[in-house]
């Protein structure tokens, strides 16, 4: 199946963590990656997100596809904010160091690149973290830890549940698409644009009311079989908590702490090198 | 208390609407009962399972009168949670009514929510998963099961309750003939097991009798006019008159002039008696009943030679397949989910591109062209209707294919109007879509299609879920546009609809063509019908039984009899 949440069943450490714990570590994780510039906290995020992939036995072909697609954004992203903001480094930074002998709005500094270089690093920190979040845990085991974590069941499982739907979606997309193709309606990239939306909406509606009709089967399916019923429920995926949950939570407050503690030490989020 | 289940006068009306769905209705299950509720669509037996169920009135309001109880409570006092403790469900649909991302987990879903900790909750999931014999597949996900394996899952959803009273709502409308029987045989197994009560609430009474039954319930425009054991109702023209098709092997008696009564067990194939008197005439019949017809000469339409394809680069969805499709033909594809018939389709739309091979349309290399140049020659209709209607107006969503090639507005006003007229459509043409009946939602994507003007035309199950009247209206339909020249080929399950209207059945199977050959030669090859998924038809059995040696004549001059007598 090839979803863009896409659970990769294996057996590992980080696998044998609860959904809940990865969910808390993320958030703390990632929170600690956004807070400091500090480029030596970032490196050291940056080797340990790899190392945690290495401990996973996920292996990076097997995220090929979302690395990508980040790689993308992430470069995108990296020329954008130099084009609108050549001078950010300088500003940030306070000096401004020309490189190369050029000088001018666009010509590059120092800071500048500098910059730029934490800007990615902070990408490498994080953007790691979150896809072995999603390729380590499974979704059900997932909507269990977080209704252990008091999150309602209902909602809980409503997570569960369209990501059992995304395939049915996805086969059923694929089925219009071409069926409408084939009355005319073009839907490549020969067609102007707003052609292309008026195009999208022929597939979207028959798509929309087909699945309004799945949605009344399945809540009778589900209030057929007791779903509502009590106020707590069980979960045939729910597994404890155990000791390596708590740690590893101790361990990503114990990130934010030393980012935070970064920040008083560097009078802001940024580490300047340049005084 | 032996009675689970008990209706006195009990009639219900929905608040959406101003007459009554049920009226009057009068039966009750005992403990171990065996029910089957037969009916022509829209005469109530899906409120009835509602009601039974508790969706009615708790999920669906409107008014009861008259008693519906439980055990000897009214089931209107209790809740919907208590009243699934006792009757479990089996949804028509069961690919929509998987909740569970596995096996597992959809087994679960009851007890879950039932709150049962660790470790009952698996070692519960694990008994019932053995009892319905899918525990091998505990951890794959309802799109990697094959259709009868689904049944199983949903059976083991809700037997996982220890429920007294199991429904079937309408449990073979989207299985293959081999897997609908294997489905009739589970229930069957199951029960006996058990010890449940089962209602089947189904319009194929032929295949649910595969299995006997304690009892028939026919109902009609909400109410229940027969309600008998099997033998006494098939003694009866009572199916037949209220729109719902009769066994085959019924039909064959009839035409061959026998008296069918309580005393020849016509209640399933397995027990009818063909004494002697019987047997003579059913040889005489067949002596004296037209040949079959020979199919006129006609040039190819279609001819495929070796085509192959490939989804993923190692398994052939498509194996060197070569066929010759003659103009103005009807032809049936057959096979099991997954043996190609729907991907040979595609691949023929464009929708797919073969590996290798060639695919020639009246002489001309069909390699290049597009989706859309294909459309114009091959019309492609899918199997819901509601996957394909985009647009609110009857006439905007035929005019749609037509106004997306640059057709001027002149031309496309007479061209759509022809086109409602040939499809019976005109009275409705300034209608919105969504007053239509699903039969005529059907004939709006046909119309659409055929507006198009392609010279073949490939639906994908055509009948799938319709009653017998609504199966002929659209058959009939087909028929008429096939004997104006189109060439129509449907990918179908039904085995009747390849017995009464397909000139000529292709039976596929794991990519390739088994079988090329008329319908009831396929229909009593035992080796085909095995790797097709296919079911022996009645009519096969009943020859063994009345001793003619050729069996696929008979059923040939049956075909045959039908179309030119009874027909008419």
């Amino acid at each position: 199946m090839n979803n863009l949440f896409n659970y990769i069943d294996k057996e590992s450490p980080v696998h044998r963590l609860t959904g809940a714990t990865k969910f808390v570590c993320l958030l703390l994780w990632n929170f600690a990656a956004m807070y400091t510039y500090d480029t030596r906290y970032l490196c050291v995020m940056a080797v340990l997100s790899f190392v945690l992939f290495a401990v996973s036995k996920i292996k990076l072909k097997e995220v090929s596809f979302m690395l990508g697609f980040t790689a993308v954004f992430v470069l995108i992203n990296n020329v954008l904010v130099y084009v609108f903001s050549p001078q950010h480094g300088t500003e940030i930074y306070g000096t401004c160091t020309y490189l190369f002998g050029l000088s001018g709005k666009y010509a590059p500094t120092a800071e500048q690149l500098f910059y730029h270089l934490n800007y990615f690093l902070k990408y490498l920190a994080s953007i790691p973290s979150v896809i072995l979040f999603v390729s380590t845990t499974n979704p059900s085991e997932f909507a269990a830890s977080l209704n252990k974590l008091g999150v309602k069941y209902t909602v809980a499982y409503s997570v569960a549940l369209a990501l059992r739907y995304i395939p049915d979606v996805q086969k059923e997309y694929d089925e219009i698409s071409k069926a409408q193709q084939a009355r005319g309606i073009e839907m490549s990239k020969k067609a102007p644009l707003m052609k292309r939306i008026k195009s999208a909406a022929s597939i979207l509606i028959p798509l929309i009311l087909s699945s309004m009709d799945r949605v009344e089967i399945v809540s009778n399916a589900m209030e057929l079989r007791s779903f509502g019923k009590n106020k707590k429920r069980t979960w045939y995926m729910g597994r404890p908590f155990k000791w390596t949950d708590i740690a590893a939570m101790i361990f990503c407050a114990f990130l934010v702490i030393v980012a935070v503690f970064l920040n008083f030490k560097n009078n802001g989020r940024f580490f300047n090198p340049f005084i | 208390m032996d009675t689970i289940l008990k209706f006195e006068n009990f009639g219900f009306k929905y608040d959406a609407q101003t007459s009554p769905t049920l009226y009057d209705i009068n039966f009750s299950v005992k403990k171990g009962e065996k029910v089957l509720i037969a009916g022509p669509s829209g005469c109530g037996k899906s409120t009835l399972v509602h009601c039974i169920n508790g969706l009615v009135p708790f999920s669906y309001k409107g008014k009861i009168t008259g008693s519906l109880s439980l055990f000897g409570r009214e089931t209107r006092d209790m809740s919907l949670f208590e009243i699934s403790k006792h009757v479990g469900t089996v949804l028509q649909d069961s690919d929509a009514q998987f909740v569970g991302l596995t096996v597992a987990e959809d087994i679960a879903f009851a007890l879950e929510n039932d709150c049962v900790g660790e470790p009952e909750l698996h070692d519960r999931v694990m008994d019932v998963a053995k009892l319905v014999n899918i525990d091998e597949f505990m951890g794959h996900a309802p799109t990697e099961l094959s259709g009868g394996q689904k049944q199983r899952v949903s059976l083991g959803g809700v037997l996982v309750d220890d429920v007294e009273l199991l429904i079937f709502d309408e449990p073979l409308a989207n299985l293959d003939p081999a897997t609908g029987k294997q489905a009739i045989e589970l229930i069957d197994e199951l029960q006996k097991k058990t010890g449940v009560a089962v209602i089947i609430v189904e319009h194929r009474v032929e295949d649910v009798l595969h299995r006997s039954v304690d009892r028939m319930i026919l109902m009609d425009k909400g109410r229940i006019v027969a309600d008998a054991t099997p033998d006494e109702l098939l003694s009866t023209n009572a199916l037949i008159e209220k729109g719902v098709r009769e066994p085959l092997y019924l039909s064959a008696m009839k035409y061959a002039g026998i008296e069918v009564t309580p005393s020849l067990r016509p209640g399933s194939i397995d027990t009818v008696v063909i004494g002697e008197a019987e047997a003579g005439k059913l040889r005489d019949w067949y002596e004296h009943a037209p040949a079959d017809r020979k199919p006129a000469e006609a040039e190819d339409i279609l001819d495929v030679r070796h085509l192959s394809f490939s989804y993923d680069g190692t398994r052939k969805a498509l194996n060197d397949i070569s066929i010759k499709i003659k103009s103005g033909e009807m032809l049936a594809i057959v096979g099991t989910n997954g043996a190609g018939k729907s991907t040979f389709s595609k691949v023929l739309c464009g929708f797919e591109h073969e590996d290798d091979g060639e695919i020639f349309f009246e002489g001309g290399d069909f390699k290049g062209f597009s989706i859309k140049e294909r459309a114009d020659r091959i019309g492609y209709v899918m199997q819901n209707p509601n996957q394909m209607i985009s647009k609110i107006m009857i006439f905007d969503e035929v005019a749609l294919g037509l106004r997306s090639r640059g057709v001027s507005e002149e031309d496309i006003k007479t061209r759509v109007e022809d086109t409602l007229k040939i499809c019976g459509l005109w009275p409705f043409r300034n209608w919105p879509v969504s007053a239509l009946s699903y039969g005529q939602k059907k004939r709006v994507t046909i119309a659409a299609i055929m507006v198009l003007e392609p010279k073949v035309i490939i639906l994908d199950e055509p009948t799938a879920g319709q009653d017998y009247r609504h199966y002929t209206e659209i058959m009939e339909f087909l028929t008429e546009l096939n004997k104006r020249g189109i060439t129509v080929i449907m990918i179908t399950h039904d085995m009747h609809l390849m017995l009464e209207y397909a000139d000529r059945a292709v039976a596929f199977s794991e990519g390739r063509i088994i079988k090329d050959a008329d319908s009831a030669a396929i229909l009593t090859d035992s080796g085909i019908i095995e790797r097709a998924s296919l079911k022996e038809t009645s009519l096969y059995e009943l020859c063994k039984k009345a001793g003619i040696p050729d069996g696929t004549d008979f059923v040939r001059r049956f075909i045959a009899y039908e179309r030119e007598v009874v027909r008419q």
